[in-house]
């Protein structure tokens, strides 16, 4: 027994090290910076000033910009591309399938890329005298150029194409690893009973991908929440311009903070506020999403228990 | 074996245009980025799809002028002292909180789970006013320590760790191993997958890391390559052949290892949702 304790107290020994850094590095920040909210500098003076921060967070123009341009973007990226790799996953799965491990690395390859490697490539692609519009040109499809990175419509077109590319293969991957776990006895039954193949994807297939979508979803939303990457590198000038893209349409909230601490007189005080305002978001969106899910999950569950007993 | 053959379907027709399609924009993008690294910047903008001449020249403005050796050897050495740094300790409390369970233990790992929904941008300005007062800003060391303190990779390692059959430690125990002996000697060399998995997808991410970097590194000797690309980008008469060869050097370490581990990188990136 004296052993038994002595071996459970060596497992703290193990966690030290990494416990040691992560305290510094993630912990003290986030308490740091939940106290900074409270606070407001001007220069070296750093003032308490209570729920100022979060006052002036209700009345500040910019971050509502901000905040409006990145939910447009993760209600309108997200979404397509999560049923793009589904479907694409959906596709590679069938067994009878020719050039399955080609299509599958082709899809994937985009995910390997650096963020911004393809953001300065798709921002070339886009150029005014660039590839697309030469080759909509080309073919009769366009007369004249559109000026893609100048209005915010398009240029907000091109970034959701962009991270499209990206992304739908990754994503890709974790529905086809799920998919591959389905027993394929499943189908088997279904399609004694007469299911067609489409039926079993909605009734067995989607239903059984549930855990899957719903982790796909909550990265996904976690991610586009912090977007900072694409935006800053797409907008000309890079972190040093007056505007994040046609009518600040790249401002998302990453790039707003690091414009409030690094770009004119720091506002860390400010910028910690608006980092807490995303935390808050990604919270309430991540509780939602895992909500929506245990409901359909009871439902299923609900379902399945009538489906075996009218079996037996 | 399945011997009932059924005549193909016109449903198959549609599935292999839309993987066709697929393909071809998903790969084009790289056979855009080798044609346009030997062409000129007007070239290279315009769409030019053949192979030119202009490689040499290319790559001579991107050593010379652009200093990219000096980025490649900053992402090296940042990628590999992170990769060291980050398996050796995440892999050894990952081994702490699964083989030697306490209640105390598992609240401590719920509480860390729980700050994977921090985002980035809530830590930034604490950690570059802390980096600030450690003297570490424009040091390589300010990414390699705050990269290596992820939580994320102690979950990867413990979700591997979990089938891990515990007689074959107890065996060590008996035959006199300590602790310490029994991870590195028996626990470690047995798990080398993992290893590789967990060291491809570290790389990954320090080798494509931009924020953090742009934050702290400040000066053009301490420039990463993700840097550097991006500072070619939005100079104000852009370079667009030199870019192109700038994205192909950078992206080909990753491709290889890509390549070269599929399996791996592969599960090192669904390590996360293992059951």
């Amino acid at each position: 027994m004296a052993t038994e304790l002595k071996r459970k107290k060596v497992g703290w020994y193990f966690i030290t090290p990494v416990g040691i850094l992560l305290g510094i590095f993630l912990l003290y920040p986030i308490f740091y910076s939940l106290y900074l909210t409270l606070t407001s500098t001007r220069g070296t003076l750093t003032q308490f000033t209570g729920l100022a921060n979060y006052r002036k967070l209700f009345s500040d123009p910019s971050f509502f910009k901000a905040l409006k341009n990145t939910f447009r973007i993760l209600f309108l990226q997200v979404p397509l591309m999560l049923v793009l790799a589904l479907i694409f996953a959906a596709m590679l799965n069938s067994k009878k399938l020719k050039f399955r491990g080609f299509f599958r690395t082709a899809i994937f390859l985009p995910s390997v890329t650096s963020l911004i490697a393809y953001t300065i490539l798709f921002k070339m692609l886009f150029a005014y005298d660039g590839l697309v519009n030469s080759t909509l040109i080309k073919i009769h499809l366009l007369d004249a150029p559109i000026a893609w990175m100048q209005a915010p419509g398009t240029a907000t077109f091109v970034l959701i194409l962009a991270m499209i590319w990206r992304w739908t293969g990754y994503n890709m991957i974790f529905y086809l690893s799920a998919m591959q776990n389905i027993s394929g006895d499943l189908y088997e039954a279904a399609s004694i009973d007469g299911a067609s193949s489409s039926q079993g994807f909605f009734k067995i297939t989607l239903p059984l991908l549930k855990p899957m979508i719903l982790f796909t979803t909550v990265m996904s939303t976690i991610g586009t929440l912090q977007l900072f990457d694409e935006p800053m590198n797409f907008s000309a000038g890079g972190t040093t311009a007056s505007m994040v893209g046609p009518d600040n349409c790249f401002l998302t909230l990453s790039v707003y903070i690091y414009n409030l601490c690094f770009k004119y007189t720091p506002k860390f005080g400010y910028a910690a506020t608006v980092s807490y305002a995303i935390l808050i978001i990604v919270a309430i969106l991540t509780i939602i999403q895992f909500r929506v899910s245990e409901d359909s999950d009871v439902r299923l569950e609900r379902k399945m228990a009538k489906a075996i007993k009218r079996g037996n | 074996m399945d011997t009932r053959k059924k005549p193909r379907r016109p449903g198959m027709i549609i599935v292999y245009i839309v993987l066709s399609i697929a393909s071809i924009f998903s790969l084009f993008p790289f056979l855009w980025i080798v044609v346009g690294s030997t062409n000129t910047s007007t070239d290279v903008i315009q769409g030019k799809m053949t192979f030119g001449n202009q490689w040499s020249t290319n790559i001579t403005k991107l050593f010379g002028n652009a200093n990219m050796s000096t980025a490649l050897m900053n992402s090296l050495k940042i990628a590999l002292f992170t990769v060291i740094l980050t398996l050796l300790i995440t892999s050894m409390a990952a081994y702490g909180f699964q083989m030697y369970k306490t209640k105390r233990k598992e609240k401590l790992y719920s509480f860390f789970l729980l700050t994977m929904m921090v985002p980035f941008a809530s830590l930034m300005i604490p950690l570059f006013k802390l980096i600030a007062t450690l003297h570490l800003i424009n040091s390589v060391w300010a990414i390699i320590l705050v990269s290596s303190a992820s939580v994320f990779m102690v979950f990867f390692f413990r979700q591997s760790f979990v089938n891990y059959p515990s007689d074959v430690l107890e065996a060590a125990r008996v035959d006199g191993a300590n602790e310490v002996m029994t991870f590195f000697r028996i626990f470690v060399p047995s798990m080398k997958s993992t290893y590789a998995a967990a060291a491809i997808y570290t790389f990954m991410t320090s080798w494509n890391n931009y924020l953090w970097p742009l934050i702290v590194l400040q000066t053009n000797e301490k420039q990463t390559t993700t840097l550097l690309i991006s500072s070619l980008s939005s100079a104000y008469t852009p370079d667009y052949g030199v870019i192109m060869s700038g994205i192909s050097i950078a992206t080909l370490p990753v491709i290889i290892i890509f390549f070269a581990f599929q399996r791996q990188f592969v599960e090192g990136m669904l390590g996360s949702v293992k059951q």
